[in-house]
């Protein structure tokens, strides 16, 4: 469960007892990791029946549901934070749902991996997809449909009008401090509706 | 299909079990306003309840079935309990680790006092006399139930479709003594369209000659006529088309069409089957007073429509399913339930099963569907120690 550096740096942000939605919550692992942590109650929602199922396993509250037709079921300003952890890459309606988890929380987590990160652009150079750690695809075999470097997301959120309250650029579960959108392999960015 | 929904090893039944009665003096006051004076309630009980009376579950039926929810009778044992595929040892509900009870419903036709009954005040078969009784009246019946077997607090109530929605009344009603719903193949309440199938089906029976305005015991006579056409109607709404398609076509019986009104098709053929099966055994009052309470289940009512202020008492933690291709209680009725939960910050769990059956499907192996049940009792069994 620990090759995922991105649960230490959401579990910091979260203050203890929070209201947490965690979109795409997979196996459940992210969850219950917040929940063993820092006392997080709270929903996963997911659509793949696997993963279903082993987060029923794992102990948490699980939805079935496709993210990809918004969050109505949950009311607005519902939760503390709404978490999109490794998700956003691989959503079709991507301006949709941001809406949507910050509309349903107070804020919203989003991490994915960084398009930017120099192995990445080396790959590229060479003359092939990149796959690496943080993007361990093959081109035909990806979910991942929505691919973007830190500077693309941050115009992003500038465009959507979303607020960024702060960042945390990870590479093999180091923080990067310098040239983020070069040396960082995985972005954490703690949004909010302005 | 990957190996995690693999169907569970060679499963084992309950094996032989028996139905017992118990007889309730004190008389229960009904929604309606009328009551029951005294009463009999036909159950059984599979497995072991253990000394601190934590692991009990309650399993509610739904329009036709009874109490004999697993295993088989000595003296015939074809006769399966109609969730024995859910309901045994190593099953999704395990009766090695779980006390279940299943009991027939007041009303019921299977051994609880209901309209085939006599009425201790005339001697004669309640008929149309007997009350009308609503999914809350059931669910304090069993309440009182669980009193006599000593049982405080359920581990799980558990229902498919209309025992689902008693699941959902034990939440309610009784918030302390329910600790897990399972609430599968669910509404909220019915719509306009399912009342309209049960006002159908309702009209077949009432409108049979051998109905006698429901006291056809006294004239040695059945409305089997209704009763089948009853059975026929709801058959069509428990599957769905491309079920039926898959499982009839248009297969002619005897190979041609016969330019005639009998039966060709073999859909046709099937549907009749069904219904002569089930005039046989079913009492007409019976599936009238069912229906009814199915048409009357509205829990936001109370509430001004909302159903979450109506769940707000609720404490129970919930698991929630739905099949794709169930039209009679949809998914989109289940996520109304799941809304509500939420809007409550209740534990719930949804699973919405792709599964070609329509609401029948409940009933039906589906490893997702099983896995799921499996894995939630899992749970239970830990908060319970069972």
């Amino acid at each position: 469960m620990m090759d995922r550096p991105d649960f230490d740096a959401i579990a910091n942000w979260i203050h203890p007892g929070s209201r947490v939605l965690d979109l795409g919550c997979g196996n459940g692992d992210l969850l219950k990791y917040l929940t063993d942590k820092r006392a997080a109650k709270g929903y996963g929602v997911e659509i793949n029946d696997e993963n279903l199922l082993a987060s029923v396993r794992s102990g948490i509250n699980v939805i079935q549901m496709d993210l990809e037709s918004g969050l109505s079921v949950f009311e607005s300003r519902s939760f503390d934070y709404v978490v999109l952890s490794q998700t956003l890459q691989a959503v079709q309606h991507t301006e949709l749902i941001v809406r949507e988890m910050l509309r349903v929380g107070n804020e919203g987590i989003v991490t994915f991996p960084n398009f930017g990160y120099w192995r990445h652009r080396l790959d590229i150079m060479r003359g092939r997809m990149p796959v690496s750690e943080d993007l361990p695809y093959q081109w035909y075999d990806t979910p991942n449909i929505h691919l973007c470097t830190l500077k693309d997301f941050e115009a992003f959120c500038v465009r959507l009008g979303v607020r960024i309250l702060e960042r945390m650029v990870l590479t093999r579960g180091r923080a990067i401090q310098s040239r983020a959108n070069l040396f960082g392999a995985m972005a954490v960015y703690r949004l909010q509706a302005s | 299909m990957n190996e995690i929904f693999a169907p569970v090893r060679e499963l084992k039944s309950v094996g032989r079990v028996a139905p017992q009665t118990m007889h309730f003096e004190q008389p229960l006051g009904l929604r309606s306003g009328a009551a029951i004076d005294s009463y009999n309630l036909t159950f059984e009980t599979y497995g072991r309840l253990n000394a601190a009376k934590s692991n009990a579950v309650l399993v509610c039926h739904a329009l036709n079935a009874s109490h004999h929810v697993a295993g088989y009778y000595a003296d015939d044992p074809k006769d399966i309990g109609w969730w024995d595929n859910m309901i045994g040892p190593g099953k999704p509900l395990d009766t090695e680790r779980f006390f279940v009870i299943g009991v027939n419903n007041l009303g019921g036709c299977f051994g609880t006092t209901g309209p085939s009954s006599n009425d201790p005040k005339t001697g004669k078969p309640y008929g149309a006399s007997f009350p009308v009784v609503t999914v809350e009246d059931w669910v304090a019946a069993q309440a009182r139930l669980a009193d006599r077997l000593g049982i405080q607090r359920f581990a799980a109530v558990m229902g498919g479709s209309l025992g689902a929605m008693q699941a959902l009344q034990w939440a309610i009603s009784f918030p302390q003594r329910i600790a897990n719903a399972i609430v599968v193949a669910a509404a909220p309440k019915l719509s306009a369209q399912n009342i309209a199938f049960n006002e159908v089906a309702r009209r077949a029976i009432t409108t049979d000659p051998d109905f006698h305005g429901g006291n056809y015991y006294e004239h040695n006579a059945i409305p089997k006529r209704g009763l089948r056409l009853a059975r026929m109607i709801g058959h069509i709404t428990y599957l769905s088309d491309d079920a039926m398609m898959e499982k009839f076509g248009r297969t002619l019986r005897s190979g041609n069409i016969g330019y005639h009104f009998e039966v060709d098709f073999e859909v046709e053929s099937y549907l009749r089957h069904q219904g002569d099966k089930f005039a046989e055994y079913f009492d007409a009052n019976t599936y009238l007073l069912i229906t009814r309470a199915l048409d009357y289940f509205d829990p936001a009512a109370d509430c001004s429509g909302n159903l979450a202020e109506a769940l707000a008492k609720a404490s129970a933690q919930f698991l929630v399913v739905s099949f794709t291709s169930d039209w009679r209680f949809a998914p989109n009725r289940s996520r109304e339930i799941v809304k509500a939960l939420l809007d409550n910050n209740l534990n719930v769990s949804y699973a919405e099963i792709d599964a070609p059956h329509g609401h029948d499907a409940f009933l039906l192996d589906d490893a997702r569907y099983m896995g799921m049940v499996a894995a939630y009792y899992n749970r239970i069994a830990t908060e319970v120690a069972a």
